[in-house]
């Protein structure tokens, strides 16, 4: 067995680089979108909202009980076929619907349990002031829900970053697809694939320092 | 002026409030007294929609609102003239004492952040609390837990304020001054609806002590005559009982 080429990982590091915006991209994008739909449908099952709060279920069940590559897939290369309007669908915005929905299913339900575990009395006292409903969820409820939310919420974001590396397959080149480019070219498969394995062990890192401080932010107010 | 009338709550088969009239004048403090359980609490969740009542009407300043016919606006006007005072005091746990108080004053009254500020930290400064401004409930005493609580009930402007058991859930080193913020409000005639058993404060600040027992008005008076005179053996009882144990 030859001895690890470092030189050769050396001078991938920075071209790797180039690649990791568009990974942080596709996982910055898609949280964001991710959390709003995690809301949305977090507080249409709380609320109970007839024929959405069904709707709901069905899309958080079909998304949770389905693979992500298969979905990513299906957005890909199954709805142009359908739609003809979506044959220009490109492998970036593909990824970021399929990260996107997948993740909303799983984060709104953790969502849901944080917004049943805010005390009654809290939606009470609100009520008491004379907020309506939408108040109290902006401005009492969510916000001390996302204190309790935060430490899944970010799991999942680590895990979109990861999953990130599946738009590859899409034919999208971010890290991975980068990487496996390298790879092929160079036939040093170990070496590239160590590199871009740091990288997003560094990110995610970084990611969990991020998570402790907020969790220290978000804490401020429940310390004596 | 609050006006009850006919009033009834039932949860199930279970009757809470069987037809209760009651009129509350401008400035009156109204004690209501009772054994648990006979609906004292439920009568003042009623009052501004925290329960459905089953039948009757309410009225609060120049709103009467039929509770089967209530709509949300109904019940959301009705809210925004009475304030409630809670006996676990159920601050907002991710508010500082300042922004429990003006929380009323910036969401419902929408007034500029400067002016609802400034009136939260008038209102800290009557209920004794200016440098406890910034600070989160869970810092707090229960006692000063539960002045914000009145303080956040001040800010409201509400035509009558609520009282469920405000002292029940404190030490007996923080009812003293909870009490006395009470006392200090009564006397500037804010018009309150009191459901306690701190009978003391029943007699020295009532204007009228009601008596509830199963769900309706047994007797109601002056404190002199309730606690010195009460016709009704059920008051008679209960009044010996909780004296025994909480003497005036």
């Amino acid at each position: 067995m030859d001895v690890l080429n470092v030189e050769y990982m050396l001078g991938l590091v920075p071209v790797l680089l180039g690649y990791l915006p568009l990974t942080l991209q596709l996982a910055g994008v898609g949280m964001v979108l991710a959390l709003i739909l995690a809301c949305l449908f977090a507080v249409v099952r709380v609320l109970g909202i007839p024929v959405l709060n069904q709707l709901t279920i069905v899309f958080i069940s079909f998304f949770r009980g389905t693979p992500l590559l298969v979905q990513l897939f299906l957005f890909y290369y199954g709805l142009p076929q359908l739609v003809s309007a979506l044959t220009v669908i490109d492998g970036v915005t593909a990824t970021i619907m399929g990260l996107t929905m997948h993740f909303s299913a799983y984060m709104a339900e953790s969502i849901r349990a944080a917004i049943l575990g805010v005390d009654r009395s809290q939606t009470e006292a609100a009520l008491s002031i004379g907020m309506t409903n939408s108040q109290l969820m902006r401005r009492i409820v969510l916000p001390q829900a996302t204190r309790v939310a935060l430490p899944t919420l970010m799991n999942y974001f680590i895990d979109m970053i990861k999953a990130t590396s599946l738009a590859f397959t899409l034919g999208v080149t971010e890290l991975m697809g980068a990487t496996q480019k390298e790879a092929a070219g160079s036939f040093l498969y170990f070496e590239a694939f160590i590199v871009a394995a740091v990288m997003y062990w560094i990110v995610v890192e970084m990611l969990s320092k991020l998570q402790h401080y907020l969790e220290i932010r978000l804490n401020k107010a429940y310390s004596r | 002026m609050i006006k009850l009338a006919s009033l009834s709550k039932h949860f199930g088969k279970t009757v809470v409030l069987d037809g209760i009239d009651l009129t509350i004048e401008e400035g009156e403090i109204v004690v209501i007294i009772g054994p648990s359980g006979t609906g004292k609490s439920t009568l003042l969740r009623c009052v501004n929609f925290l329960e459905q009542p089953t039948t009757g009407t309410i009225t609060v300043g120049d709103l009467t609102v039929d509770v089967n016919r209530a709509s949300r606006a109904d019940i959301l006007s009705m809210r925004r003239r009475t304030a409630f005072v809670f006996q676990n005091y159920a601050l907002f746990s991710n508010k500082t004492a300042l922004q429990n108080i003006a929380e009323r004053l910036l969401v419902v009254d929408r007034w500029p952040k400067e002016k609802a500020y400034q009136r939260a930290r008038e209102i800290l400064d009557q209920i004794g609390l200016a440098d406890k401004a910034d600070a989160y409930p869970a810092s707090m005493s229960g006692g000063q837990q539960q002045r914000v609580g009145i303080g956040r009930a001040m800010a409201t402007g509400a035509d009558v304020i609520l009282f469920d058991e405000p002292t029940s859930s404190l030490d007996p080193e923080w009812v003293e001054e909870v009490l006395g913020l009470m006392k200090q409000l009564a006397s500037e005639r804010q018009t309150m609806m009191v459901v306690t058993h701190e009978m003391s404060f029943a007699r020295d600040v009532a204007d009228r002590v009601i008596f509830i027992d199963g769900g309706r008005i047994v007797e109601q008076g002056p404190p002199s005559e309730i606690f010195h005179n009460p016709r009704d053996p059920r008051t008679k009882d209960f009044l010996k009982k909780i004296l025994a144990t909480n003497p005036v």
